[in-house]
């Protein structure tokens, strides 16, 4: 596959990389629940008729049925949009996927507020609390194409069940290549000594695009860091960081509650306590709207990345002060 | 036994091994066993509920009871199991959907060889492997972890689907186990849709409709009605039969496995089965027997037990 430089959204990487799994691995076997051309796995199901199940609007089935399949030796990728996925059948991936341990992977797609129109019923914005709070579960948001394409084809040279939330919109291209792995799960993708912007998904671009905005209108250097695994969380890769810059903004396409911004602040608070402030969904719903605007109207944009990285700044000096243990960082 | 007040006899419990063990598979295939045979190892498969329940405090013991016919009619003559080879890729599947059975489930493996008979009495301890619902990861001879009402018949689905990939479909069935709460689940009749729409050719799908749930009778709290003729409208081949009776079970599961789709037997039968003070009574889902009913039961069964060998014995000799 050839890394792509256009903008193009994340869920086109996981139909695309699904079906070469499908191509290379006898054993992969994809579901859907009547959303196959939104999450792309259409692709896989035109290629590989016999090994598509597409179940209808029944979503708990799809993930029972994912377990049975599992179980028989089969790798089954589960597609539909992130609020079935994770809302309405919490409990099927709860017991027959997680507790067993069983190799499934859930391509969760349209997650966010970004989704637009449709609103508030299908806005996803808990679903990155929900699965990190679901023991041995995996979860995965990568930040463009080339990288969703990497994440999707790693998962399946990993063994543990996965969640993987993919976007609507097009969005920015940010890896020249597809990257060869995800790695631990934190790339720098900007490098900075001021303040640590912590990102995933979709914030990534907009971090870096607020990053550039501090640099020009403040002269502040921001490091920028792309989570592209949630959990489990890299713990050094952003202690690292913490440690030198002293103060962070977290930034993600959720509710703070739950997500990148505790997964981070509890690494904090235990290790390195310094101010960390978010950028997310507060206690609220989405609404309707273009996705553009919809981010807009919760602040999900470099704007409001770079407001938060200003008031944090001006913490930074009162409170931060160098780590009193952890991994040496030099 | 000693007698109901004797509290000795169910506090110092040690597993019985059955003195006429199960027949191996080959031994199954060769010679069915009989309807009074199969009668009699449930019996057994009874007994060693009521000492696990007895000894864990903890447990629903009158659902375990309910389908103890069915599954000593899987486990000792329908099913294609072998303890030695429990990963065998072409085994037949038994799926305990009403997970809340387990006991049941475990003292057909633990008879059958699948774990040490001793293993029985760490039912719902704190390190022992059986617990409280089935665990694939924890125990041999479980397909798969249940305990949440309403998932079983569709990984069922799954588990058929993957057979027919492997070209396992002709020869390995898949057989769940469900309950009326199971019914009451709306995933239960999207998982019967799922079945027919891809066509499964090796699903059986029990129902151990017992009509006692947890707050009343099914009738009072959720009434499920007529659970044959919702298979039969969601275009499963149904049937209904008496649960406690062995010819009719044995029977309909037999020929569930000639059928080419899925098939639904729904098993008439009364909660807490075998034991008088429980059958049919309200009142005791989820609740384990207090002692004294533990001693009462297992005089009861070991009586019954004692006759259903003579009888096999006496016709032999």
């Amino acid at each position: 596959m050839e890394a792509k430089t256009e903008p193009i959204a994340t869920r086109h990487a996981y139909g695309d990389a699904l079906a070469a799994l499908g191509e290379r691995h006898e054993d992969v076997v994809a579901l859907d629940a009547d959303l196959a051309v939104s999450t792309q796995s259409i692709k896989f199901g035109k290629r590989f008729p016999d090994r598509f199940f597409n179940v209808g609007a029944a979503e708990a089935n799809m993930m029972s049925m994912a377990c049975g399949l599992a179980a028989t030796g089969k790798v089954p990728y589960c597609s539909t949009f992130a609020i079935f996925a994770a809302g309405r059948a919490y409990d099927q991936v709860r017991l027959g996927i997680a507790h067993n341990e069983l190799k499934v992977r859930i391509g969760a797609s349209h997650g966010g507020v970004s989704l637009g129109e449709d609103g508030a019923s299908h806005q996803m914005i808990e679903d990155v609390a929900l699965m990190r709070a679901m023991p041995r579960m995996t979860v995965v948001i990568p930040a463009d194409y080339n990288q969703a394409y990497r994440a999707t084809m790693e998962s399946y040279d990993r063994d543990e069940p996965m969640y993987m939330r993919f976007g609507r919109p097009a969005t920015p291209i940010l890896y020249d290549e597809i990257p060869e792995t995800l790695g631990g799960g934190v790339d720098v993708m900007r490098e900075g000594k001021d303040i640590t912007l912590i990102a995933t998904g979709h914030m990534v671009w907009r971090a870096l695009e607020a990053a550039d905005s501090l640099e020009r209108d403040d002269g502040v250097e921001a490091q920028v860091l792309n989570v592209s695994i949630i959990k489990p969380i890299h713990s050094e890769a952003i202690l690292e960081s913490l440690g030198k810059t002293g103060v962070a903004v977290t930034a993600e396409e959720h509710r703070v509650v739950g997500g990148l911004a505790d997964a981070v602040r509890q690494l904090a608070a235990e290790q390195h306590p310094v101010p960390i402030f978010a950028v997310g969904m507060g206690d609220e719903f989405g609404v309707s709207g273009t996705g553009e605007a919809c981010m807009e109207h919760f602040g999900l944009t470099a704007r409001g990345i770079a407001d938060r990285a200003r008031e944090a700044l001006v913490l930074k000096p009162i409170v931060s002060r160098p780590p009193l243990f952890g991994p040496e960082w030099t | 036994m000693g007698s109901a007040a004797n509290l000795a006899a169910v506090t110092h419990l040690r597993p019985v091994p059955d003195p006429k063990p199960p027949p191996k598979l080959a031994e199954r295939a060769e010679a069915r066993p009989t309807t009074a045979e199969l009668e009699r190892w449930a019996t057994v498969l009874r007994i060693d509920c009521v000492r696990m329940l007895a000894v864990a405090k903890s447990g629903h013991l009158d659902s375990s009871l309910s389908a103890a016919d069915v599954v000593a009619a899987l486990y000792y003559r329908v099913l294609r199991h072998d303890a030695e080879r429990p990963d065998w890729p072409a085994r037949d599947r038994f799926v305990l959907c009403k997970g809340h059975a387990a006991p049941i489930q475990y003292a057909a493996l633990a008879q059958h060889g699948y774990f040490p008979l001793e293993d029985l009495m760490g039912l719902r301890q704190i390190g022992a492997q059986l617990q409280g619902h089935p665990d694939m990861r924890r125990t041999a001879g479980i397909e798969v972890s249940t305990g949440s009402l309403g998932q079983g018949l569709s990984m069922c689905v799954g588990i058929c689907a993957a057979l027919r990939l492997d070209g396992l479909d002709d020869t390995a069935q898949v057989f769940g186990l469900l309950s009326d709460g199971d019914c009451q689940e709306g995933e239960t009749w999207e998982g019967a849709t799922a079945a027919v729409h891809f066509g499964v050719s090796n699903l059986t799908a029990i129902v151990d409709y017992n009509h006692l749930q947890t707050d009343g009778t099914t009738e009072e709290v959720m009434d499920v009605g007529d659970v044959r003729a919702k298979f039969e409208a969601f275009g499963w081949d149904a049937v209904e039969i008496d649960g406690h009776d062995m010819e009719q079970v044995v029977e309909a599961l037999e020929r569930s496995r000639t059928i080419r789709g899925p098939a639904a037997i729904v098993a008439q039968t009364r909660k807490g089965k075998g034991v008088s003070s429980m059958e049919g009574r309200f009142g005791f889902h989820g609740k384990p027997p207090s002692p004294e009913q533990a001693a009462e039961a297992l005089e009861e069964l070991a009586g019954r037990l004692e006759e259903q060998t003579r009888a096999l014995h006496g016709r032999k000799a």
